[in-house]
């Protein structure tokens, strides 16, 4: 606005949306970190990394490497005030194509992750007349899927279709209502109506018979696997993979919140809620597969399962068993949407704000210009006979040469290519209960980068000598090698055009919300 | 179950939930400064 005669111009605060409280931020932040992964990937790596004794690990993982790199998405966005991209490029110019590539691995997981949403939301359904009848691995794979052999096809399969169809418009919708009143809104409702469904279903599996031995399966301690590397590694995966770090998602988020609020008691209040939940998931799914091996007369170690595998076969297994069996399919799958749908809204908010922030757009059309599009790659890709494998390929290698990557380039860039990290623990405890010393600084800057370099040349060299899940070398090289390596290229490409000269590239000093 | 599951699961629920619980409390009892006013989206 201009102010009187003078030359001098000032412009009006731009506000880009803000959590109304800590409170709603923590409670996005956690919807965001507890999704899919927490229900049906924890339960299956604690049990393969040595049960009871699994807890040690896991623990050291997320102190000395979950927490802390939480903290520093934290710090990024919230000292800087922007998106992704933004905030990398206040931290410096040559660090911007870090967020454009962290936008450009959320566009790839959101067309995928809508999909297991979709077919999710069928299940609920299905739950009521159990559907699958007495094969529910055929059933998921060929009658409801309608899985193609190894090919790509355009022939969409309605049942996911329409499931497809409404998570995208409830996603457009939400995204449209902003960061308050879309996400913030959003996970103050589904959080607690997540933890009450997945509680009951909880009750629900210890009461079922056979669910002692699945507790003694779980939890039974084998110290020697400690000696082993790849359980260390397999901890480390899965804090770091649940808890949604490294990939734009609290950069932004952060980014969102009061200048003055604690981050850092925050940040430890996410980080236990996220493995909080996942120890309960874990009682959860083996009870119920305590009971599965009983009914079947095998051992609990002949039904364990993971994934997909998990939720849309062994499930479904249990809910045809079970007393009540369509009650505890209805909780499972409405946990899974829940779960999945505040972890998908997060995602998609890292490209809404990156782009909203580049192109200067209102909320209303920086979500339609973002969520359309993805829409319907998502919908073209997804819904056909082909969709599950190309969803398996490009979700192995985004998770391993994606996300993995593109946290251990940030963390070494902002710590030794910037030199940002001291003022960065400066700035997160100048306002927040927990202060980050000298500790921290080490952890950020030596530990945790060592440690995700580990397990990356532990993922590389898997990919390279056992190619992924025996499919052809053209569908890996295009839809896992490519989409990775295309994440990155676009990444640098997008970093290329210049700012809006009045999207200034230093941060706001003050508790200012300007942050055009 | 035997007492080395009964033990261990009692470990992992103490850390953790009491982890959980302990960072609620640390965050409710530290006096910050929410904002003065909600902001709205443009």
């Amino acid at each position: 606005m201009w102010h009187g005669g003078a030359m001098s111009q000032t412009r009006a605060p731009i506000d880009r949306g803000r959590f109304s409280n800590k409170t709603v931020f923590i409670m996005a932040a956690i919807g965001s970190a507890v999704g899919l992964g927490n229900i049906w990937r924890f339960p299956y790596v604690a049990y393969e990394g040595g049960g009871g004794a699994f807890i040690l690990p896991y623990l050291v993982a997320l102190l000395v490497a979950g927490i802390p790199l939480l903290l520093l998405d934290y710090a990024i966005g919230h000292s800087q005030r922007g998106s992704a991209p933004l905030s990398f490029a206040r931290l410096s110019r040559k660090l911007e194509f870090i967020g454009w590539w962290q936008v450009a691995i959320c566009v790839v997981i959101s067309v995928y992750y809508a999909a297991i949403l979709a077919w999710s939301v069928q299940y609920v359904g299905f739950s009521f007349t159990e559907a699958w009848g007495d094969d529910p691995e055929a059933f998921f794979f060929e009658d409801f899927l309608r899985a193609a052999d190894a090919e790509v096809t355009l022939d969409f399969v309605p049942a996911v279709l329409i499931p497809m169809l409404i998570i995208w418009i409830v996603a457009i919708v939400v995204m449209a209502l902003g960061v308050q009143r879309g996400i913030g809104a959003t996970a103050v409702i589904f959080i607690p109506v997540l933890l009450i469904a997945f509680g009951a279903l909880v009750v629900q599996a210890l009461m079922l018979p056979g669910a002692i031995d699945g507790l003694q399966t779980l939890f039974q301690p084998n110290w020697a696997a400690l000696l082993d590397p790849t359980v260390w590694a397999s901890a480390f995966g899965q804090i770091f993979f649940s808890l949604s770090v490294g990939f734009g998602i609290m950069i932004t988020y952060a980014s969102y919140v009061g200048r003055k609020i604690d981050m850092t008691g925050s940040g430890f209040v996410v980080g236990f809620a996220n493995s909080g939940f996942e120890l309960l998931a874990g009682i959860g799914v083996f009870s119920a597969l305590g009971f599965l091996a009983q009914t079947s007369g095998a051992a609990v170690a002949d039904v364990v399962a993971g994934g997909i595998g998990l939720a849309f076969i062994a499930f479904p297994a249990i809910i045809s068993e079970a007393p009540f069996g369509e009650l505890l399919g209805v909780l499972f799958f409405v946990s899974l949407v829940l779960a999945g749908f505040t972890s998908l809204v997060s995602i998609l908010e890292v490209v809404i704000s990156a782009v909203r922030d580049k192109l200067e757009l209102s909320r209303v059309r920086a979500a339609l210009v973002v969520t359309v599009p993805m829409a319907v790659v998502s919908i073209l890709l997804f819904t056909t006979t082909s969709g599950i494998l190309v969803l398996d390929i490009a979700d192995y290698f985004i998770n391993r040469f994606g996300i993995l990557l593109v946290a251990l380039v940030a963390m070494l860039a902002v710590g030794w290519g910037v030199r940002r990290v001291p003022s960065l623990a400066e700035h997160m405890s100048r306002h927040g209960s927990v202060k980050l010393g000298r500790w921290w600084v080490v952890l950020v800057m030596t530990i945790t980068p060592v440690l995700l370099a580990a397990m990356l040349v532990l993922e590389l060299t898997s990919a390279i000598t056992e190619p992924y899940g025996g499919f052809p070398a053209w569908m890996l090289g295009v839809f896992g090698w490519g989409v990775a390596g295309a994440a990155l290229g676009i990444g640098i490409l997008l970093s290329i055009p210049a700012w809006k000269t009045t999207t200034p590239l230093e941060a706001p000093e003050h508790d200012e919300e300007v942050v055009r | 179950m035997t007492a080395g599951a009964i033990v261990m699961m009692t470990i992992a629920m103490a850390v953790l939930w009491g982890g959980l619980v302990a960072a609620i409390l640390n965050v409710v009892r530290f006096k910050g400064t929410e904002p003065t006013e909600p902001a709205r989206d443009l």
